[in-house]
């Protein structure tokens, strides 16, 4: 457990730690008061952390090692899950999952990044990094779904397309643009949630929705803070800085108005309570659907054209 | 070490002057021939013994491409507004007002109306003159209107990209430009109307992986660089060096993602063409 502590979260552990101690012995010395008062220390100090953090600490809460990823959404949040493999052109790409499953009352599609675990399962699944393979297979899946009228969910949680020789070959740009082309105009709805990383064009491109949720520490932008310090200031020394500078957090993306609502997280992170997570954004997705399905294939369109059309800033 | 070391670069040194000063010579970066501007010019800025293309900017495309003072420009005035207050080592909005200073450019990007052989088109065209030709709000935006127009006046639409991707300093904003840009284009494609993209060097990142690779035909000038992620980062990540011609123009068509290379010498009576089929 201990070796997944940021260092920022270290004084908590630390008086979580005393607090452990004294518990030995409670039943000796009368100290239960002195425990509570602890406990009550350790409450304050998780709200003073977790409700002043910078940027590069979510940043570093998005990627956390123990954060719930897809799967695990869709274990906590569906049944019946039935996952789908396969591009149907080349192979299955293990960094993007994705399948049919029910959340409550609603037959879905439901797809997303998928990172591993440890070093064996991260390497399996790319590091949560798709390859061309991956953008077609959730392609095929949301033709799929809107040929039998589904809704669609992604999920987001990636570092990047995978920049290699053959996703290069194989047209990694294309499998992006082509999604970016098709999620424009598929006919049902698509709730789009960014549940970690949100890296650039691998993230974006299975990003196009009727309604973008992002969950509370999570970052979303156009280039990882690590990248953007080695090209702006010439050295990787500079990401917390770039963090700041790039605005990338789910309060900074709400203000530039790219996302529509804030999903927020257990004290300390999605990580902290799988359940409440789960369900909080459960809740928030059937609120979602129960308006969009109500909007005929030509309006959801439409609004979605408008919706990506007034994303900027300029002057004329 | 050696006792005789031979430097592997030419004697020249490689310039990458990219806007040639009048009456002055320029040096081939591919074969070192010595070539007199006037005569480049000429020779739509390509080597005469190479065929190497020199990277040009969009007032030259406009040039080679549409019929003489057809071109007529919209939005020309649109600027980037720093939205996020941007600061790396320089504030952006510095960078911003210096490039259009030194550059003569607003953004990376000029768009209008402008004829073909005397038939009408909506014309883009990028400039890399311009913070790399990166994609921010205001190139999202003025493509995003051009495809409007081509879609409202029912015309064909041709963009040359040239660029290094999306621009970092205006953060999420310009990510969502592929977006943005790829939703409209979709809606073009509803309406039947012809969109031909041309690939000059180089396009990479977010603008490869939204409206450069969605033409209905896709064309690109010879030994361009095209991908999505750059060179230096694949080489970084896989720990080898990239094979000979990777991520040129040659490799994609190989591999099935362009139509096929067009000289800059028949640029415009290919795009002529094409259109004369598709409209």
């Amino acid at each position: 457990m201990a070796k997944n502590i940021l260092d920022f979260e270290k004084p908590i552990l630390e008086l979580e730690n005393k607090i452990e101690e004294m518990r030995k012995y409670e039943g000796e010395l009368d100290i239960s008061n002195e425990i509570k008062t602890l406990e009550e220390k350790v409450l304050q100090l998780k709200k003073n952390i977790y409700e002043n953090l910078t940027r590069w600490q979510k940043v570093q809460l998005a990627r956390h090692p123990e954060r719930p990823y897809t799967l695990d959404y869709i274990n906590l949040m569906t049944i019946d899950f039935v996952e789908l493999h396969g591009d149907r052109l080349f192979k299955d790409d293990k960094a993007i999952v994705g399948g049919l499953a029910k959340l409550d009352e609603y037959k879905i599609m439901i797809i997303g990044h998928q990172k591993g675990r440890d070093t064996k399962s991260n390497l399996y699944r790319n590091f949560g990094m798709p390859n061309p393979e991956g953008y077609r297979k959730a392609l095929r899946l949301m033709r799929l779904a809107e040929k039998f009228n589904l809704p669609v969910i992604t999920m987001l949680d990636t570092p990047g397309a995978y920049p290699g020789i053959e996703a290069e070959q194989r047209g990694q740009a294309e499998a992006i643009a082509r999604n970016l082309f098709e999620m424009s105009k598929l006919k049902v709805p698509i709730i789009v949630v960014i549940i970690g990383e949100g890296a650039s064009g691998g993230a974006l491109g299975i990003g196009v929705g009727d309604r973008i949720l992002m969950l509370q520490n999570t970052w979303y932008s156009v280039i990882s803070p690590e990248s953007c310090s080695s090209i702006l200031w010439r050295s990787w020394d500079y990401k917390e800085q770039a963090a700041e500078s790039l605005k990338l957090t789910a309060e900074d993306l709400l203000e530039q108005g790219i996302i529509d609502r804030i999903i927020p997280e257990p004290l300390g992170g999605a990580h902290k309570n799988y359940t409440l997570m789960a369900a909080t954004l459960k809740t928030a997705l059937k609120e979602e659907l129960s308006q969009l399905v109500k909007l005929k294939p030509e309006k959801l369109i439409q609004n979605r054209i408008d919706k990506f059309g007034k994303m900027g800033v300029f002057v004329e | 070490m050696a006792w005789f070391k031979r430097s592997k670069q030419n004697i020249s040194p490689h310039s990458k002057k990219t806007d040639i000063p009048d009456g002055q010579w320029s040096k081939c970066e591919e074969c070192g021939e010595i070539i007199h501007n006037k005569q480049l010019e000429l020779n739509l800025w390509t080597c005469s013994k190479c065929n190497y293309h020199f990277r040009i900017g969009s007032d030259q495309y406009i040039s080679i491409v549409l019929d003489k003072n057809s071109f007529k420009e919209l939005n020309k005035k649109m600027i980037s507004d720093d939205p996020l207050a941007f600061e790396d080592t320089k504030k952006y909005s510095e960078r911003i007002s210096a490039t259009i200073k030194k550059s003569n450019l607003y953004d990376a990007v000029k768009t209008g109306v402008g004829k073909i052989n005397g038939k009408k088109v909506v014309f883009c065209c990028m400039d890399f003159n311009f913070i790399g030709g990166s994609m921010g709000s205001v190139v999202g935006e003025k493509i995003s209107r051009a495809i409007d127009e081509a879609y409202k006046s029912k015309i064909p639409l041709v963009i040359i990209s040239q660029s290094g991707g999306a621009r970092m300093m205006e953060g999420a904003y310009s990510l969502m430009q592929m977006a943005k840009t790829s939703t409209r284009l979709a809606r073009l494609a509803e309406a039947k109307i012809p969109y031909i993209s041309v690939l000059a060097d180089p396009t990479t990142g977010g603008v490869t992986a939204s409206y450069a690779m969605l033409g209905d035909v896709i064309i690109a000038e010879p030994k361009a660089l095209i991908g999505f992620a750059g060179p230096r980062v694949i080489k970084q990540t896989i720990g080898k060096d990239l094979p000979e011609g990777f991520q040129r123009s040659e490799f994609l068509l190989e591999n099935g993602f362009i139509d096929f290379i067009v000289n800059r010498k028949q640029l415009k009576e290919q795009l002529s063409l094409l259109i004369n089929y598709l409209s």
